[in-house]
């Protein structure tokens, strides 16, 4: 059954007088690793948040697994991993992921077995019962991508999942988001590293709070006519500036 | 369910912050213990006064135990006083007394002040005494000689009626020896008439107490206000803190991440620090009568239940302010702005002396209805219906404040 986990229309959001989010189309089916690139500031996050319901829009419509959000009850089949990482540090990471699998309503066997699946996961068996304030960076965003599997979510929602994350078990991330991905559930990541971008099945590039371009990493290349992302990016960001320029 | 997770959440917290629990639960016993011994001896204190050329019948009624007399040859008063630090300095010309008070310390002042009127009274008094004594005696040997010149008056009658008497019974003239015997029993009779001096009526005072006893002190009638008070600090200063730290470290926009509703975290945060506010005040009261020996005349499950609500305002008053300070400073900040002034509207200051402003004031500060109805019970020993308004009210603050914050949260996510 293929359906659309994310649908999202015409979203538009500002803050002030700036447009943060300018009539974004972006539509999310199953089994897919859809990256959301662009620079800082560019409104990756405010376009996460609103489709998890934690933003207003001031127009356009955000369906998730068929709801109109904000919708409090399917934002338990929705695993959210922030950019900053919100822990609890005076606790374990066990209980970090017992409490947040608590409040997903995981029943409790399946939470001690789920414990132990995204710790491996993330190769933090071992320092399972540590605090969390004994903790490298790289162990606490690992550790958020835990919490963000902890109730088994078809769909998966990674602001900056890689970031201080070394090269080694980046890779092992990507491995499991992969396999995750066959098992035919969905991710939408956020990410500012071009060769991560490379690694998905879909791209969208926003900058301004407009999407520039979107497509299959392939077809972004010989629409601009470049071999990496990076240089599609680069372009496109200077024939958005040119615009403006004209206008 | 969810309530829970965050409740268990709240006590893992705390009980892991060794630092923050002896906060809450060591630091108010301290305070009490050193009020205890600031306001416990009914110290007298002694004010210092400089005296200049004045009797020594007037020195003698102004000198009590709450003013020591320093004698100088000075008349410059001002100069005196600073040079030897002294309250106040009374100097004398003829029947004029002056004093000058320092007024550095309008306690000692007063003292001074006390001092001399009440001894300025006495002198008085004393010699209207010495007048009236002198009268009496004046009086006294008035009467005797008056006395004297009856009893010699009667004695010259008695001897003439009974020379009458036996010159009639000599002449057997019994009808006159009668009616002249007669006289003779009159005129005796006056002689004996008793002199009864009235007696001055002497008053003494005993003294009974409705509330409390003779050695009640300062610590004891503000101690209730006090129980109400650092409940209320600690428990908002700690609440509002802690969530604001959920706020600044992201945990709660995580929280709002999950299908938690806005209310089961503001319970979970009800729940959980009310644990301890709980466990608070039963240390600090059942502290304060045990080892002060603190006299409750009411009922101790009305002082728990009063400072539990009290708690859980303080609670949902930290919560809510702390969404309007962007760090711990500026959480502190508020502290002094929100919690101190209502110190002074818990019955240290009695309200009803208050001007009908601040007694306005006063009835928007929930530590002023909790702080009431803790007193009542405590040295009055009011009831539930005695204290019952004052709960309600504190009840609406905190249902007030809590519906506020379950709005307030709409900030991090929009249901």
């Amino acid at each position: 059954m293929a359906t659309d986990y994310v649908i999202a229309k015409q979203v538009s959001k500002h803050f002030g007088h700036q447009q943060v989010l300018n009539q974004i189309d972006l539509t999310l089916p199953a089994g897919m690793i859809y990256g959301l690139i662009g620079p800082s500031g560019a409104g990756k996050t405010t376009l996460i948040k609103s489709i998890l319901g934690m933003e207003a829009v001031d127009s356009g419509t955000v369906k998730v697994m068929d709801t109109v959000m904000p919708n409090r009850a399917v934002m338990a089949q929705v695993g959210y991993m922030a950019q900053s990482d919100a822990l609890y540090e005076t606790l374990t990471a066990r209980e970090n992921l017992t409490l947040f699998g608590q409040l997903m309503s995981v029943p409790k066997i399946k939470l001690a077995q789920m414990i132990d699946y995204v710790a491996g996961l993330v190769d933090l068996t071992s320092q399972l019962d540590k605090r969390v304030s004994g903790y490298s960076g790289g162990m606490k965003r690992r550790l958020s991508l835990a919490i963000a599997l902890i109730q088994d979510p078809q769909l998966l929602i990674l602001d900056e999942p890689t970031v201080g994350i070394d090269p080694e078990l980046r890779q092992q991330i990507w491995t499991e988001l992969n396999k995750l991905k066959d098992t035919g559930k969905s991710m939408l990541v956020t990410t500012h590293v071009m060769d991560e971008a490379e690694r998905c099945d879909y791209l969208m590039l926003i900058r301004h709070g407009i999407a520039l371009a979107e497509g299959t990493p392939a077809a972004l290349k010989q629409q601009y006519a470049v071999d990496t992302i990076e240089q599609v990016f680069l372009k496109a960001g200077r024939m958005q500036d040119a615009n403006d320029g004209n206008r | 369910m969810r309530t829970m997770a965050i409740v268990r959440r709240v006590f893992k917290q705390m009980l892991r912050d060794k630092r923050t629990l002896a906060l809450m639960f060591l630091a108010p016993l301290l305070i009490m213990t050193l009020m205890y011994f600031l306001f416990q001896n009914n110290t007298t204190q002694v004010a210092s006064l400089g005296v200049h050329h004045v009797d020594q019948s007037v020195v003698n009624v102004i000198d009590t135990k709450n003013v020591t007399i320093h004698h100088y040859d000075s008349s410059q008063a001002r100069k005196m006083i600073k040079q030897h630090d002294l309250d106040g300095y009374l100097t004398q010309k003829n029947g004029q007394l002056t004093i000058t008070y320092s007024n550095s310390n309008p306690t000692n002042t007063s003292l001074i002040k006390a001092s001399l009127q009440s001894g300025l009274v006495k002198l008085k008094m004393k010699t209207l005494v010495t007048v009236t004594k002198k009268q009496r005696a004046a009086l006294e040997s008035q009467q005797a000689a008056l006395k004297k010149l009856t009893a010699a008056q009667t004695q010259a009658t008695v001897t003439k009626l009974k020379t009458a008497i036996a010159q009639a019974q000599a002449r057997g003239d019994q009808a006159t020896a009668e009616k002249l015997q007669k006289q003779l029993k009159q005129a005796t009779a006056t002689t004996s008439s008793s002199t009864q001096s009235a007696k001055a009526t002497s008053y003494t005072t005993k003294s009974h107490y409705i509330y409390g006893s003779s050695d009640s002190t300062f610590f004891e009638s503000f101690l209730p206000a006090f129980l109400g008070f650092f409940v209320f600090f600690f428990v908002f200063l700690i609440s509002g803190v802690s969530l604001l730290n959920e706020r600044t470290t992201g945990t709660l926009s995580r929280l709002l991440a999950t299908p938690i509703r806005r209310s089961e975290i503001i319970m979970g945060y009800l729940i959980g620090y009310g644990g301890f506010a709980i466990i608070q005040t039963v240390l600090t009261v059942v502290f304060t009568i045990t080892v002060f020996k603190i006299h409750l005349v009411g009922s101790i499950w009305l002082v728990f239940l009063t400072n539990l609500l009290l708690a859980l305002v303080a609670l949902t008053l930290g919560i809510f302010i702390s969404t309007f300070a962007n760090s711990e400073f500026q959480m502190i900040q508020f502290i002094p702005l929100i919690v101190v002034p209502q110190i002074f509207f818990a019955g240290l200051v009695p309200v009803d002396g208050m001007a009908s402003w601040l007694q306005a004031i006063a009835h928007i500060m929930p530590l002023y209805y909790g702080a009431n109805a803790l007193t009542a019970v405590v040295t009055k020993g009011a009831g539930l219906g005695d204290i019952g308004v004052n709960l309600l009210i504190l009840v609406g603050f905190m249902v007030v404040l809590t519906m506020l914050n379950i709005v307030g949260m709409k900030r991090y996510r929009k249901v």
